[in-house]
């Protein structure tokens, strides 16, 4: 019964401060915005018995982008209000934009049927040891080649970001 | 769920929560006596017996202090900054096993807040997250000194972060578990981990040093170049909480280090004694409390033995010296495991 209330919580707050990430003037008011509607979504993950993914959402969304976000936003001081360009293209496009994801929401919420996944308390699924075996078995070479992945884009960035010496 | 689980774990987290601060409070005072022997000097001996009412002088100091905000401070977020800083330091106290358990009558009590499958990823999310804090508070400031302290020590924080997580990384690769508990409990006796792992101890605990942002890695309060760092703009009790969070930290960091790899309540000859259960619990508490007490020590007699860092060293030796040294640690100790263990 509790993890109902916890739910219905942690939506609310989620919902709220995703809204906030939009709402608020200030970007740097936006990342922090966007820290808590993390931290809720690893709520979400732990009501679903998934505590591996709930910390490492954690640890990678929060502790790494967001910092990083972080950092970008303080370091170019962007904290003068209203500096977004509102000239009426823009206003146009992005009303065309919102109006499309909308469109689409609509379709994908007809043909949604309400399903039941079982008690999430009996799948173990989402346990560390389960995740463990089901990633370094099965599913090996699409992890390491997503590891791979990352890595060359770590390299890439490295190698963008190098002065020119000559 | 019973009322007796529940009322007990009430209790142990106010218990710990208390244990954390009058630990920290007092590491304030043993601070400036162990400077005080370092440099030759008595230290503070004025308020009470060998000055042990100086913490309490310089709590009831800071909170008559004037409460000074800078005008155009951001508000909400110059006062999130020190809570934030405060929450994170005493996060981690919740996954640490502070005792083996206690049987009272014929019910078992386990002397840890929360023995989670994920202990060791708790601590990372938590350290991870502890940048936030120093952040907050030095942007909000609306000041160039702070603002400069609070990219040092995020900067540095995330750079020892990636070290210190490869040499935890090599222990849960040896101990094969994620939890907290059951690291320390193979340790029984004297298996301690720095035995096996002296490289990764030693990258730990140079890493816990910049963590807890302590000299030789003070560098965002480095107050030769900047005027105080990241807490330049605060006074009072917010000044207060940004430089109690730092010996909190320090406490939650040597707890971390005689868990992790000087066998946390295991004490050497603990079967032979013929003591019961209780006792040897009991006894392992304050084993554990001794070690602790001997690393806040080392935090200290480095502070005030050691010179500080450059900033280009610093990054230099995050990066160039202790990475490598935990990778290797980490290929080496993977490669025998997979040879003892798998006999190829």
């Amino acid at each position: 019964m509790l993890s109902h209330y916890l739910f219905f919580f942690l939506s609310a707050v989620a919902l709220i401060s995703a809204m906030m990430v939009l709402l608020s003037k200030k970007p740097i008011h936006s990342v922090l915005y966007l820290t808590l509607t993390f931290f809720t979504l690893a709520g979400h993950y732990i009501l679903l018995n998934a505590q591996f993914l709930a910390v490492v959402h954690i640890i990678v969304y929060a502790g790494a982008i967001m910092v990083l976000f972080l950092f970008t936003v303080m370091l170019l001081n962007l904290n003068i209000e209203g500096e977004f360009p509102k000239s009426t293209l823009m206003k146009f496009v992005s009303a065309i934009a919102g109006g499309m994801i909308f469109l689409v929401l609509i379709g994908t919420l007809k043909s949604f049927e309400v399903t039941t996944i079982g008690n999430p308390e009996l799948t173990q699924i989402g346990l560390v040891k389960n995740l463990g075996k089901i990633l370094y078995s099965d599913y090996i070479l699409p992890f390491e080649l997503s590891s791979i992945l990352f890595l060359s884009a770590m390299v890439g960035a490295v190698m963008l970001g190098k002065k020119d010496k000559n | 769920m019973n009322i007796d689980f529940i009322l007990y774990k009430l209790l142990f987290a106010v218990i710990i929560l208390m244990l954390s601060l009058v630990v920290a409070m007092y590491a304030t005072l043993a601070e400036r006596k162990v400077a005080g022997f370092f440099q030759d000097r008595l230290g503070p001996n004025r308020a009470g017996i060998f000055g042990l009412l100086q913490p309490v002088a310089d709590g009831v100091k800071l909170f008559f202090k004037e409460e000074f905000m800078p005008a155009k401070a951001d508000k909400v977020l110059y006062i999130l900054g020190p809570c934030l800083t405060m929450l994170v330091a005493l996060l981690s106290s919740a996954v640490i096993p502070w005792g083996d358990t206690l049987i009272i009558g014929g019910k078992e009590f386990a002397l840890q807040m929360a023995d989670v499958n994920i202990g060791v990823l708790y601590t990372f999310a938590v350290v991870s997250i502890g940048v936030y804090g120093v952040m907050i508070g030095g942007w909000a400031s609306n000041n160039k000194y702070a603002l400069m302290g609070s990219v040092r020590a995020a900067s540095q924080m995330i750079s020892y972060e990636l070290a210190m997580s490869m040499s935890i990384v090599t222990i849960v690769m040896t101990s094969g578990s994620l939890s907290l508990n059951e690291i320390v409990s193979q340790q029984h006796g004297m298996n301690w981990n720095v035995f096996t792992q002296p490289i990764g101890f030693v990258v730990f605990l140079i890493c816990a040093f910049a963590e807890c942002n302590r000299s030789p890695f003070d560098l965002p309060e480095c107050e030769t170049e900047l005027i105080g760092g990241y807490h330049t703009e605060y006074s009072s009790m917010k000044l207060g909480f940004y430089l109690f969070s730092e010996y909190i930290n320090m406490f939650i960091a040597s707890a971390m280090i005689s868990t992790l790899y000087f066998g946390g309540y295991n004490f050497p000859f603990m079967n032979e004694l013929g003591l019961s259960h209780n006792w040897i619990s009991i006894i392992g508490t304050l084993v554990l409390m001794a070690k602790i007490f001997f690393f806040v020590f080392v935090f200290m007699w480095v502070r005030w033995t050691l010179p500080r860092f450059r900033y280009d060293q610093l990054m230099r030796f995050g990066w160039k010296g202790l990475m490598p040294w935990a990778f290797i640690n980490m290929i080496v100790t993977g490669f025998f495991y997979m040879l003892i263990k798998r006999g190829f």
